[in-house]
């Protein structure tokens, strides 16, 4: 019976604890930024880095520049797995919080920005899928809330293509090349088939999707199926563990690791590592630099770890993904600092910070000042186009550090833009939305 | 004192057999009813419906239907994930193919695509019993999901391969897609829960529930007083499917908004299956509260360490939270293995006896 009694008493505690929590705080005058992340299970070794990036670039806004133009940023994690019910949770729950609400949301997960896209416009916090979601959002006419700059999944696929041809000898030396496509079988793995499919057909090389299902511990038969293809050139769409077991894989194979291309979430320390020695030559895109050796990189040491270099080391500092997060982090800031060129130094509303997104224009100048010079490209985003389709550049793994192997390689536009214009029309008409006049 | 039925006669055969036979029963399923119709609306804000109370509703009506074929037909089944995903897939052709179609209508219809689904997964059960058709069923959720992950017709070629709720409205008011507030997506699967709640109720208590108990107690038996095996098990595995495919419509259009098969991947039906266990094989009522087990306790247990103030970072706090709901789980089945159904039972029989327990 005291067993019985034990757990009634759990339950009646649950239940009165539980029905405090709707209660909500006032906040002082600080802009909230909501923070999604992913620190437990498969997707852990590339949330991890993600997750640090983010809290330590807001964290220098606030401890280098005192704030944003002196309003302090705040932010609060919650844990979503990479799991879409999650992130929904998480994002209702972050939403209103702060004296604005949710300024903008940085999903970091294909998957929730999908979940997230249909509510953005209602909700009235513009989303920030830097180089991820739905690559149709790039058409602002139809996607006025989504923002996927500064370059997407099928513009990334498209320079990929290009750099291949490069490497062939030309366009012409494309026809009949045996390429591979190895993604996450999800809606992030699949958002670059489309694009490889329209290239295939118009230069003539040979193209195989190969699915790998979430989470991608096991890829045993996906590598068979490499080994009797024996394809010229393999492309990856992965994420979480998936990326390191391809690559062990594919180690294991003898394939040659210069000829294996990831996407830019297929490309990070945290990826190439466990691997050893068979990771060496492995390469992937990127649209930043990788290592330490920025301006930015010795404020955060300085103002966050205090001169402690292997501190900063064990958060993951200079890692590739740690490095794409400051550029997403100093996005989302550097549109708020704009829209408070606007609408007065005050927390932005999640409106205001739409504005600031769509007028964000980030110039060399602008990033020698972040301490950026030569990190990333400068950026400028307008109405019609919330992807700019940005450069990237061919990045490969030596053992120990990521050196840059090509020069920027720009998407095809001609081909791509068509396409998503294509698409985000096919959107606005199922869920009958009228595109807005740029 | 307050719990007795002494006084309350039945004169008549319909009173015999109402669902409710005490008044204190009914008094209080009619007070929650007000509760849940009348006040939760007003009082709880976006992430208390949104996040916690229509995935509640929803699993809750999941876990009935599996129950139906679980607890009370005692075919065990590992495809309750599919069974949804039919109903959520078969949602979105049917409204984006006829958007004329009321959406609460085409949510019926797709328990119905749900439901034939079901039977052809369910033949196997005619043969194989017991943890052989739990993996026979399993073959149901690997199978379906790979179509509807390989087949673009099921998604209408889109190039990610997600389905998304498209805006549909019932008698004016916007009830699936972005503009619908959380009030009427509410409001409706708790209309959906409640309803189908009741059907099932009625359901176990007549000739079809009994005929399923007596194939889950003793299917030789069952067979030799005149019940026919393929008929009852098929019945079973329509009915469970399509309160299943109902509730998978409803997950996506209702809550999600967008999915994409991942979604309704193994570890749905596995979750399915443990609020039926956890909730009581056999109940109704168990399926209810197994869900709101399964659902709330682990969203109670992420926001606990904010709620006393203690700082945690939030990957200790995911790990604490998976540590406590596994040491939970294991408590309550030591302790009531016939779940919570039985201890709801424990408690009345004890209330009855209140305050001189002998």
């Amino acid at each position: 019976m005291k067993f019985r009694h034990l757990l009634l008493a759990t339950l009646a505690v649950a239940v009165g604890v539980t029905g405090v929590f709707a209660a909500k705080v006032a906040a002082a005058a600080e802009q909230f930024i909501p923070m999604l992340v992913y620190r437990t299970g498969p997707y852990a070794p590339s949330g991890i880095p993600v997750a640090n990036g983010f809290r330590d670039y807001y964290t220098l806004v606030n401890k280098r520049d005192g704030g944003i133009n002196g309003v302090k940023v705040t932010f609060e994690e919650c844990e979503t797995k990479y799991n879409t019910k999650l992130g929904v949770e998480c994002y209702e729950k972050l939403k209103n919080k702060g004296s604005t609400g949710a300024s903008l949301v940085n999903p970091f997960s294909t998957g929730i920005t999908y979940q997230l896209i249909p509510k953005a416009p209602v909700d009235k916090i513009p989303i920030l899928s830097m180089g991820y979601g739905r690559t149709a959002a790039a058409d602002g006419r139809v996607f006025k809330w989504i923002f996927n700059f500064p370059t997407t999944y099928w513009s990334q696929a498209s320079a990929f293509i290009k750099y291949v041809s490069r490497k062939e000898g030309g366009w012409d030396k494309l026809e009949g090349v045996k390429i591979a496509h190895v993604y996450h079988n999800s809606a992030y793995g699949k958002e670059a088939n489309p694009t490889l499919k329209v290239l295939a057909k118009k230069y003539g090389f040979k193209l195989t999707l190969l699915a790998v299902d979430h989470p991608g511990q096991e890829q045993k038969a996906t590598w068979l199926q490499i080994r009797r293809l024996k394809p010229k050139w393999i492309f990856m769409s992965g994420w979480g563990v998936m990326n390191s077991v391809a690559i062990k894989e594919a180690a294991a194979i003898n394939y040659p690791m210069d000829h294996f291309v990831g996407n830019w979430w297929s490309g990070t320390d945290a990826d190439v590592i466990p691997a050893g020695d068979g990771a060496i030559g492995y390469t992937s895109t990127a649209f930043h630099d990788a290592g330490i050796g920025f301006k930015v990189h010795d404020d955060i040491i300085k103002y966050i770890y205090g001169g402690d270099l292997a501190k900063a080391k064990e958060n993951n500092i200079g890692e590739v993904l740690y490095n794409r997060t400051l550029v997403n982090a100093m996005f989302g800031i550097e549109a708020i600092r704009t829209a408070m060129g606007k609408f007065g130094n005050k927390p932005m509303t999640g409106e205001q910070v739409r504005w600031g997104l769509e007028n964000l224009d980030i110039t060399e100048a602008r990033l020698k000042e972040l301490g950026m010079e030569g990190f990333t490209k400068p950026i400028k985003v307008s109405c019609a186009d919330h992807e700019t389709m940005g450069p990237l550049r061919i990045q490969q793994w030596d053992g120990k550090k990521w050196s840059f192997i090509s020069d920027w390689i720009k998407p095809m536009r001609e081909v791509v833009r068509p396409m998503i214009e294509k698409a985000a029309a096919a959107y606005a008409k199922e869920q009958n939305i009228t595109p807005r006049a740029c | 004192m307050l719990y007795r039925e002494a006084g309350q006669f039945k004169t008549s055969y319909a009173k015999d057999q109402a669902v409710f036979p005490i008044i204190q029963d009914r008094w209080f399923i009619a007070l929650i009813l007000v509760v849940a119709y009348g006040v939760v609306p007003f009082v709880a804000n976006e992430y208390w419906l949104q996040a916690v109370l229509i995935p509640f509703l929803i699993f809750a009506l999941a876990a009935i239907g599996l129950n139906l074929l679980t607890g009370y037909a005692g075919q065990l089944s590992l495809g309750t994930g599919a069974f949804m995903a039919v109903g959520a897939y078969a949602t979105y052709k049917i409204t984006t193919a006829f958007p004329e179609i009321n959406i609460l209508v085409v949510f019926v219809m797709s328990g119905f695509v749900a439901a034939g689904v079901g039977v052809v997964f369910g033949i196997p059960s005619l043969r194989i019993k017991g943890f052989y058709l739990a993996v026979a069923t399993l073959a149901a959720q690997f199978f379906i999901l790979w179509l509807f992950n390989k087949v673009g017709w099921f998604y209408n070629d889109n190039p990610s391969g997600t389905i998304t709720a498209p805006p549909r409205t019932f008698l004016g008011i916007m009830v699936a897609g972005p503009e619908a507030t959380a009030e009427v997506r509410y409001l409706i699967s708790l209309t959906f829960l409640v309803i189908f709640a009741l059907l099932a109720k009625n359901l176990v208590r007549g000739r079809i529930g009994r005929s399923w108990m007596a194939i889950r107690d003793m299917d030789v038996a069952a067979e030799i007083i005149g019940i026919r095996p393929l008929q009852t098990k098929l019945l079973a595995f329509a009915i469970s499917s399509f309160y299943c495919g109902v509730a998978g419509a409803m997950f996506v259009f209702l809550w999600l908004g967008s999915a994409e098969t991942e979604a309704f991947d193994i570890f749905v039906s596995f979750q399915v299956l443990f609020m039926v266990i956890i909730g009581g094989l056999g109940s109704i009522l168990g399926s209810i509260l197994g869900a709101a087990f399964i659902t709330l306790v682990p969203i109670f247990l992420t926001n606990a360490p904010a709620l006393v103030n203690l700082p945690m970072p939030t990957d200790l706090g995911k790990h604490i939270e998976e540590i406590i709901f596994g040491g939970m789980i294991i408590f309550f089945l030591i302790v009531e293995p016939n779940g919570f159904a039985r201890l709801w039972q424990i408690a009345k029989e004890k209330l009855r006896r209140w305050p001189f327990p002998y």
